[in-house]
Parts: C-alpha cells; structure tokens; sequence
C-alpha cells in the first residue's frame, strides 16, 4: 500500500468572530496516499476549504486559527515549521487551484511573469529557461498560441483559459500534491468536463495525489479513489469510492446521494435533505446533523458520535451503527 | 494614442471657454475695482475716478470687457499686472518658480511618508503602529496651515533659532553655489514641513485603504500559495494595484505644484506667486489674478489628460488599442 503523503491529525482551525467563535474545521483527522485522488465533499461552509488552507496555512489571521492537531506532510508537521520553510513547501511541494478563475490571477501582470515567478523561485531558473518551461506548461494545459498567451494579460482570456493557466502555474514545480478548491464551479458544463480531463491526465503524468474539494457528486463518482464526506466542521464519513455510493451510511451521506439527480428517471421535484446547516457559532458537544436527521434518537441530541470503522475500512460518525460492531 | 490625445484637446476647448467665463464673471462682479482700492483717498473727485477707469477700460460692459481679454488671451497677451506696472507673463515668471521649488519638495515628502506610513499601516492593520499613525495623522491632518506653520515657527525659527524666520534667502547674502543652495534649503524647511505634515494624513489613508483593498483579493491568496516571499507579495502583487487609483490623484496634484500656497507663503514670507495673487486679489489687479487663475485652469485640464493617459498605460484591462 503506498505511503500517506498528508495526512491531518484533529486538525482544529478557529475564526474568532464578534458573534463568537466559528468552528470552521473541528477535529478533522484523514489522510491522503501517494498518487491518489481524495474528493472532500459537503455543502458550502462546512469547513472544506478552511481544510485545505490549513494544510497551505494560508488562514487568515487574524480571525482564523488553527488551534489544535497536526497536518504531517511527506513526514513534516506543517504546523511547526518556520515560514521560510512553508514557503518552500507551497508552489513547490504542494500546487493549489481555487475556485474563482477570474480573479484568481493577478490583473496587472502578464500571464508569462506570473507563470515563471515559481519556478524562477523553487526551481532556481533563469529568465529563459524559465520562459521555455512556461510555454511548455501552457502547451501541456492545452492552450494553442502558447508564445501569444505568454505576453496577455488575464483580462484577454476565457475563464476556462484563466483555469488552466492556473493549473499550469500549480503544477509547474512537480508538486507531490495539488489541491483544487472547486476548481470547475465557477466555469460552465462543458469546460467543466475538460477541466477534469485535464486534472485527471496530468495526475497520472506527474504522479501526483489530488485533493479535490468539491460538493458535486458526479465529480467525486467521476474523479476520486476515495472520499471524505464533511458536515459542519467535522468528517462524518470516509471510505473508498465504490464502497461509499454502494453502500453510503451516514444519513447525510444518503440524502446527498438522493438529491442527485440521475439520467433517465423522471422526477417532478429532486429530493432535498430538511432544514439547513446549524449556525456554527458555539456549536455544543452533540451529532450536527440531528436536527435534521429522519433518525435522531435521544442519544444523538446529547453526545457526539464516535468516528469507528468497519471491517471494509469504511469509517462513519453516527449512533445508528454504534452497537454494531460492539457485539 | 494620439488620436485620443488630439480628441481629448479639441474637447477641452468648451470647457476652457466655459471657466474663462465664470472667472471673469466673478472677478468683474465682486464689489470694487482697481481704482477704488488704489485711490482711497479723500482728495480724488468722481471726474478723476472716471477718468482713471476709462484709462484702464474698467467703463466699458462686461460683455465688450470679457471679449476683449478673451482675444488677448487667445493672442498669447495676458496684459500688463496693474499692481506691477510689468507684463503678467513676467511678474508670474519671476514668482512661479520658487512655488514651484516648494511644491515638487513637499510633493515629494508627502508622497515618500504617506506611501511607507499607509503600506505599513495596511500590511499591519490594527497593530500598535497602525493605531498610532492613524492618530498622529488624524491631528495633523486636521490642523489649519496657519495654525500649524505659526507654532512651526515659534518653535524652530523664534525659540530654538534651528531655521530662520522667513524668506528665501539671507538678506543682504550674496552667496552663490553650494552656499547659496544650502540657504534657500535651510529656508524651505519650515514651509515643506507645514504643509507636508497637513497633506501626508489624507495621502497615506489613500495608501492604506487601497493596500487593503488589494490585499483582501484572490490574486493575492494565489502569489502567496505560489510560496512567493511576503515582500515580493506586497510590492509586487499587491502595490502595483493598489498605486493605480492613486495615479489620478498624483496627475491631479501637478497644477498646485504651480499653484503656490496662499496662506503658507504669506506667514513664511516666500517669494512665491501665492503670496503675490492673494495680494493681487486685494488691490484687484484683474489681469494679474485672471491669468494666473487661466493658467491654473489649463494645467488643470492638461494633467486630467495626463492622468488617463497614464491609467491606460499601467491598467493593462484599460489600455488603449
């Protein structure tokens, strides 16, 4: 079995808010092999992101803050390490695309001067070398005219260039593992497909593990080897792809799956889970999910569910399978 | 780019025309002329008054009187200063220039502080230095000149006798070279001070506001996950947008480096053509104060050309194909 390139030990990230403190990440602990693809998924604020830039420490402080745990990565705790050292890490070691291609890339520089900034700074270029590596990024991304897109400015470019661009710059330094914070959201379907294509393309090229954040489950069917399934600030539930839509166990994990919607059955109104995410502000000790959960007992209201696994590997947050493997 | 240019001057034709206008009206029709104000005297009859006024051509309807100036003025001919009994061309040659020598020092000050005090108060937002900066300058900023430069110079030029009282050189001096440089600069510093320290508190919370403005956006996350070092982030990244807005105001400053400071010149004494148009205003010496003020308006107009085209040459999302 391949080695853990990240692995997060009860991580704990804090935004200190006037309304009170925002337990954005709380006690999150998974872990991602080399090579491989972990989709995390959710709803929006349940704390996807704020993983991801723990790990990149790219929090802002303040208000947030991590405040408990460890993020060990290729055998370093991120957290202890010195900035210059971070920094050598990030854009290096690990590669990360955000949601937003439009405004991701800064508007004032051109493409090519943002594109060899890394690697004049991680890979010790000089100018021209750094110049030829770039078109040759762009060219890898997919983008014809690759000497005319060197000296454009993002303004002069689609969103789907924009995202590709970014992803040429994230993965210009061979990094071990690259993160892509809903990179496909803000682009429409068919770019979309592309964009993933290409991610899923250049994995196998680099050998890289993929962390891909995302709330769309076609994506997460489509891309991952393993899944991280997040609600208000905690995982809930991990296990293998094929395992977890076979036989999908949290009742939140279900309803997601429900509220897909699938070719070719007709359907007046597609399935909704009841209520919304709980406030996160000084969230007590008890299951987030059981306002809203079609199973709540008693127990659920008033402890937190243990994080246990099954015999397959499949770890699940939830009093309906406590008792299963106790006997 | 010179089509733009050339379109931008053929426009800014009405709107000369239109502040000419306006200026002269309100110079013509505050209370007063020239002879008035320079003949208070018991002695003068109404028939001599008359007379003087149709010597300078004070009697004629406004109308005629604008015409004429305006056909002066488009000729290249501002008319002699009452006051001077010289050219105005002249009498604001023999000023203009030692405004100007304050301006471009305070200019430079003012944006040297105001851009290292709002960098550092954004890259820190709320820390000790920030929170004191914004007091300080929140004093300074709100101070009067007059106020600011008489304290200035009871303190350094009566008491402590660092800088001398006024003027731009020595009296009776002769020096030349060096010397006479370290003099004038050794005069500057009390009027530079004033009212650098009055305009440095509006500028650096330009500086601040906008740093952190850019500071907040995407493109700054993805320059820091790149792993670039803080300062490449901030002066690289960051500044360069943030400056962009702050183009239009620096175009917008030139004219005041010709415009001098009425009220500054005047308490430090120096010889510049403020302290010579306000006194034109009290003896209404019209030539003078209208080609001085027409002046100001066309550099006025020159740097807002000067000011887009300047944008569109550091926005590359503005510039011109």
């Amino acid at each position: 079995m391949a080695r853990n390139i990240v692995e997060f030990r009860n991580l704990k990230t804090y935004f200190y808010t006037e309304e009170g403190v925002v337990k954005a990440v709380n006690d999150v602990s998974f872990s991602i092999r080399e090579g491989e693809t972990v989709c995390v998924v959710g709803e929006s604020g349940c704390g996807k992101s704020v993983t991801a830039l723990s790990l990149m420490r790219l929090i802002q402080s303040p208000p947030g803050k991590i405040v408990g745990g460890e993020i060990i990565f290729d055998g370093r705790d991120i957290l202890k390490l010195s900035d210059a050292e971070m920094r050598r890490i990030r854009g290096n070691e690990i590669g990360m695309i955000f949601q937003e291609p439009m405004t991701s890339l800064n508007p004032v520089l051109t493409i090519g001067d943002q594109l060899m900034e890394p690697l004049m700074l991680h890979k010790h270029m000089t100018k021209k070398e750094a110049w030829n590596k770039a078109i040759e990024l762009i060219k890898q991304v997919g983008i014809p005219r690759a000497e005319q897109i060197m000296t454009s400015y993002p303004h002069e470019l689609s969103g789907g260039m924009r995202q590709r661009i970014m992803i040429a710059m994230a993965i210009s330094c061979d990094p071990k593992l690259l993160i892509a914070d809903e990179p496909t959201t803000a682009l429409d379907v068919t770019i979309q497909a592309q964009i993933l294509d290409l991610l899923r393309r250049l994995k196998e090229e680099k050998k890289m593990a993929l962390m891909l954040i995302t709330h769309d489950l076609g994506i997460v069917a489509e891309m991952a080897d393993y899944v991280v399934v997040m609600y208000a600030g905690k995982v809930i539930e991990e296990a293998p792809v094929r395992e977890l839509f076979k036989n999908p166990k949290h009742p939140y994990t279900r309803g997601l799956l429900k509220a897909k919607p699938v070719i070719g059955r007709r359907q007046e109104r597609l399935y909704t889970i009841p209520g919304q995410v709980p406030n996160p502000i000084d969230l007590g000790d008890f299951c987030y999910f059981s306002d809203r959960c079609e199973y709540t007992m008693d127990v659920c209201r008033k402890k937190m569910p243990p994080f246990v696994a099954d015999e397959n590997g499949h770890k699940v947050a939830c009093w309906l399978y406590e008792g299963e493997w106790k006997k | 780019m010179t089509q733009f240019i050339i379109r931008r001057l053929l426009q800014s034709i009405p709107t000369l025309i239109g502040a000419s206008i306006i200026i002269f009206l309100i110079f013509a029709l505050a209370p007063g002329d020239y002879v008035t104000r320079q003949f208070e005297n018991p002695k003068m009859t109404p028939e001599r008054m008359e007379q003087l006024r149709a010597l300078y051509g004070l009697d004629k309807p406004l109308p005629e009187r604008y015409l004429r100036w305006a056909g002066n003025m488009l000729r290249g001919e501002m008319g002699d200063s009452l006051m001077f009994k010289k050219p105005v061309i002249s009498v604001i040659n023999d000023f203009i220039w030692n405004s100007f020598l304050l301006g471009v020092a305070i200019m430079f000050f003012e944006w040297l502080i105001a851009s290292i005090i709002g960098i550092y108060s954004a890259v820190r937002q709320y820390s000790v230095f920030d929170t004191i900066a914004t007091l300080i300058i929140f004093m300074l900023y709100s101070l009067p000149s007059f106020f600011l430069g008489l304290v200035l110079l009871k303190f350094f030029a009566v008491d402590l006798r660092w800088f001398p009282v006024g003027g731009m050189i020595t009296t009776g001096s002769n020096y030349t070279g060096w010397a006479y440089i370290m003099d004038v600069a050794k005069h500057m510093v009390l009027p530079v001070a004033t009212l650098t320290l009055i305009s440095v508190g509006g500028l650096s919370r330009y500086f601040r506001a906008n740093m952190l403005e850019v500071i907040k956006q995407d493109y700054i996350r993805t320059a820091r996950a790149k792993g670039l070092k803080e300062r490449t982030v901030i002066f690289k990244h960051a500044l360069r947008n943030a400056l962009l807005p702050l183009i239009t105001l620096f175009t917008l400053e030139i004219p005041s480096l010709f415009a001098g400071a009425m009220i500054t010149e005047r308490i430090y004494n120096w010889p510049g053509i403020g302290k010579v148009v306000l006194q034109a205003i009290y003896v209404r010496d019209y030539p003078l104060f209208l080609g001085y003020t027409m002046l100001i308006t066309v550099l006025t107009i020159l740097a807002n050309i000067l000011a887009d085209v300047l944008y569109g040459i550091a926005d590359p999302r503005v510039r011109l194909k």
